[in-house]
C-alpha cells in the first residue's frame, strides 16, 4: 500500500519531518494535517485535523499538532498537507503517520 | 458587337489611368508596410521573424514584403485596394535587429492588426502569417522566431483543458514531478503484452504510461483490444499500490468521426487521460479534441511527432517555442518538450525557456524566458506540464529536478523497461530516485553538488535503485545542438 508522496522511501524519522515543515514554512505555505483509517485511490477528502494551521508558523508547533492527531487516531493514515495561497494551489502532501502492524 | 458596353473611351491606350497601377517597392514611401519606428497598439498580434533575403535585395524590402504578403497586399496595386483603408489592414515591420554572428540575416519585428484574424480560429492566423509568405521568391529562406498574442485575441481561446493544478487535484499528487514511461517496443505488442507492459511499470511506480506516437490501430493491436488491456492494467496497478495512475491512450486517427469514437471508449472504460498527435492531427483537429476533453473531463496529452521538421532549421521555418505556445493557446494539459539532458534536439537555454512559457500561471509574463522575443502575459490561461522525455535514466534525476522544478513529468521509456528485473524494478528505481531528490532538495541540500550522495544513499534502501545505477553508469548524450541561441556579442 503506497501514499504517493515519499511513499517509496523508508518511513521519515521526526528529523526529516521537520526538515520538510520547515521548507513548507520557508515558502509562506499553509501546512495541514489530514487522516483517514481507510485509504483510497478513490477517496477525494481525507477528514481534516482541525482547520489548516493558518497561524501556525514555528515547527515546534505543527510537530505538536501532529503528535496530538496521532494520540486521537492512533489507527489512522496522518498525512500533511501544504497549500499556496499566492498560487492558490495545493503544492504538497506526504503522510507521516502509518497504523502499527 | 453592339452587345458590348461603351464603358470606355479606349482611345487607342491613351486613356488616363483612374489608379496608380503598376508594381511598386513594399518599402516604397506612403505604404505602411516598413515603418520603423511605429508604435504597435495594445491589441496587435506581434510576430518576430528571421529574415534572409536574396542576393540583391535588401533587408527593408525583403521584411516590408514579409508584412505586405503575410497581410494586406498582393504583387501589383489593384484598384479594389482602393476600397478599403490599407492603414487599417497592413502589417507593419516596426524594428530591426541585426543578428550577432549571420550578417545576411535579420530580425524583424511586426505588428499585424487584430481585425486581421476571426477570434478563436488560430488556423485562420496561420494562413496569414505563416502561409504563402514563406514561399515568397524575393526571400532565401524566413523563420518566424515568436509570436505574441495580444489579450484581446488570448481571450478568444480556452487553453488547455484542465492545467496543471486541475490536473494534481484529479490525481491527487503534490510535490514532486510526475513520472511516466513509454511502453516499448513501440510496434507490434499484443495488446494483452501490452497491457501487462502497462501493469508492470505502473505498478511499480510509475503515475502514468504512454502510447508511443505511432501507435494507433494497427493489424498486430487493434485499438479497442489495447485500450481495453490498457484500462485493466491501470485499474489493477490503482487497486494494488493505492494511488491513482493513468496510460495515455493516443486517439490519433485517419478522421475526426474516428478520434471521437475512441476517446468515447477511452472515458467509458474510465480513463482520466487521452493523447493526440497534436501536428499530425492538424490544429482543427486538436481544438476539437480539446474541446471535448474539457466538456468530458479528461485530460490531454499532446505529442509533438513532425516538430523537427518545422522547427529545426535555424534559418527556415518556425521555431519550437511558438508550436509550443500555439499548443497551449489551444488547449493541451501535456506537451513534449526538450529533456536538456537526453538523446533529443533541444539547446538548453531554449527548453528551459520554453517550459516556464509552457507553465507560467495567472498574469505571469514570459519576458524572463531564454529566446523569448516578447513579454506574453497569460492572463487566468491555465498551464501545460512540459514532458521531458528520451534518452534519460536514473543518473540524470538530480540535475533534471534541479533543472524542471516539481510542475514537470519526467518520462524514462528505456530507462524503466530497460531495467535488468524488468519494467516494475524499472519504474521501483525512478519512484526512489525521484522522491530521494526531491527530499534532499527540500532539506536545502545542494542537488548539482551532491546529487550522486543521494542517489547512492537512496540506492542503499532499494536494490532497485543500484541495479539501474550499475546499468546506465556513465551514459550521457553529447552533441552540439543544431538549433542553438545565438551568443550575443560581448
Amino acid at each position: 500500500m503506497k501514499t504517493e508522496t515519499f511513499s517509496y522511501l523508508p518511513a521519515l524519522t521526526e528529523e526529516k519531518i521537520e526538515k520538510q515543515i520547515q521548507y513548507f514554512l520557508n515558502n509562506d505555505w499553509v501546512v495541514g494535517i489530514e487522516y483517514t483509517s481507510q485509504p483510497d485511490p478513490a477517496l477525494a477528502f481525507w477528514d481534516w485535523w482541525r482547520l489548516p494551521l493558518f497561524n501556525m508558523q514555528s515547527v515546534d508547533e505543527i510537530t505538536a499538532e501532529i503528535e496530538a492527531c496521532k494520540l486521537k487516531n492512533p489507527d489512522s493514515y496522518i498525512r500533511l498537507t501544504s497549500y499556496d495561497n499566492a498560487r492558490q494551489t495545493q503544492v504538497m502532501s506526504f503522510v507521516v503517520h502509518r497504523p502499527e502492524g | 458587337m453592339s452587345e458590348i458596353k461603351e464603358n470606355s473611351a479606349n482611345d487607342n491606350g491613351k486613356e488616363k489611368a483612374l489608379f496608380d497601377a503598376g508594381v511598386k517597392d513594399y518599402s516604397a514611401a506612403g505604404r505602411y508596410y516598413y515603418d520603423i519606428g511605429y508604435k504597435p497598439t495594445e491589441t496587435q498580434v506581434l510576430a518576430a521573424f528571421r529574415i534572409t533575403p536574396q542576393e540583391g535585395v535588401s533587408f527593408e524590402e525583403a521584411a516590408a514584403a514579409v508584412a505586405a504578403e503575410s497581410s494586406f497586399s498582393t504583387w501589383t496595386t489593384v484598384w479594389s485596394d482602393y476600397l478599403v483603408d490599407a492603414s487599417r489592414y497592413s502589417a507593419r515591420t516596426y524594428e530591426m535587429k541585426p543578428i550577432p554572428g549571420h550578417p545576411d540575416q535579420m530580425m524583424a519585428y511586426i505588428a499585424y492588426p487584430l481585425d486581421l484574424f476571426e477570434e478563436g480560429s488560430l488556423p485562420n492566423l496561420m494562413s496569414s502569417i505563416v502561409g504563402n509568405v514563406f514561399g515568397f521568391k524575393p526571400l532565401r529562406a524566413l523563420r518566424l522566431e515568436d509570436i505574441y498574442f495580444p489579450p484581446a485575441l488570448l481571450k478568444t481561446f480556452q487553453g488547455p483543458p484542465h492545467g496543471i493544478q486541475v490536473e494534481r487535484d484529479k490525481l491527487d499528487k503534490y510535490g514532486r514531478p510526475l513520472l511516466g514511461a513509454t511502453m516499448k517496443p513501440k510496434l507490434g505488442l499484443s495488446a494483452k503484452n501490452y497491457g501487462r507492459l502497462v501493469y508492470e511499470a505502473l505498478r511499480g511506480g510509475l503515475d502514468f504510461t504512454k502510447d508511443d506516437e505511432n501507435i494507433t490501430s494497427q493489424p498486430f493491436m487493434r485499438w479497442r483490444d489495447r485500450f481495453e488491456f490498457v484500462m485493466h492494467a491501470v485499474k489493477q496497478a490503482e487497486a494494488e499500490t493505492g494511488e491513482r495512475k493513468g496510460h495515455y491512450l493516443n486517439v490519433t486517427a485517419g478522421d475526426m468521426e474516428e478520434m471521437y469514437r475512441r476517446a468515447e471508449l477511452a472515458k467509458e472504460l474510465g480513463s482520466r487521460i487521452i493523447m493526440v498527435d497534436y501536428l499530425v492531427a492538424g490544429f482543427t483537429a486538436f481544438a476539437s479534441l480539446s474541446k471535448w476533453c474539457r466538456e468530458n473531463g479528461m485530460l490531454l496529452h499532446a505529442h509533438r511527432a513532425m516538430h523537427s521538421v518545422m522547427d529545426r532549421q535555424q534559418n527556415h521555418g518556425v521555431h519550437w517555442r511558438v508550436w509550443a505556445k500555439w499548443c497551449r493557446i489551444i488547449g493541451a494539459d501535456h506537451l513534449h518538450n526538450g529533456t536538456v539532458v537526453g538523446k533529443l534536439e533541444g539547446d538548453r537555454t531554449s527548453t528551459l525557456g520554453i517550459n516556464e512559457m509552457m507553465r507560467t500561471t495567472g498574469t505571469a509574463k514570459t519576458e524572463d524566458c531564454h529566446g523569448h522575443h516578447f513579454d506574453q502575459p497569460w492572463l487566468s490561461m491555465p498551464a501545460m506540464f512540459p514532458v521531458a522525455s528520451g534518452g534519460i535514466h536514473v543518473w540524470h534525476m538530480p540535475e533534471l529536478v534541479s533543472i524542471f522544478g516539481d510542475d514537470a513529468i519526467l518520462q524514462f521509456g528505456g530507462g524503466t523497461v530497460g531495467h535488468p528485473w524488468g519494467s516494475a524494478a524499472g519504474a521501483t528505481a525512478n519512484r526512489v530516485a525521484l522522491e530521494a531528490v526531491v527530499q534532499a532538495r527540500n532539506e536545502g541540500r545542494n542537488l548539482h553538488a551532491e546529487g550522486v550522495d543521494i542517489l547512492k544513499s537512496a540506492a542503499r534502501h532499494s536494490g532497485e535503485l543500484q541495479a539501474a545505477m550499475e546499468t546506465w553508469k556513465g551514459i550521457t548524450f553529447e552533441y552540439e545542438s543544431v538549433d542553438a541561441l545565438e551568443k550575443p556579442t560581448a
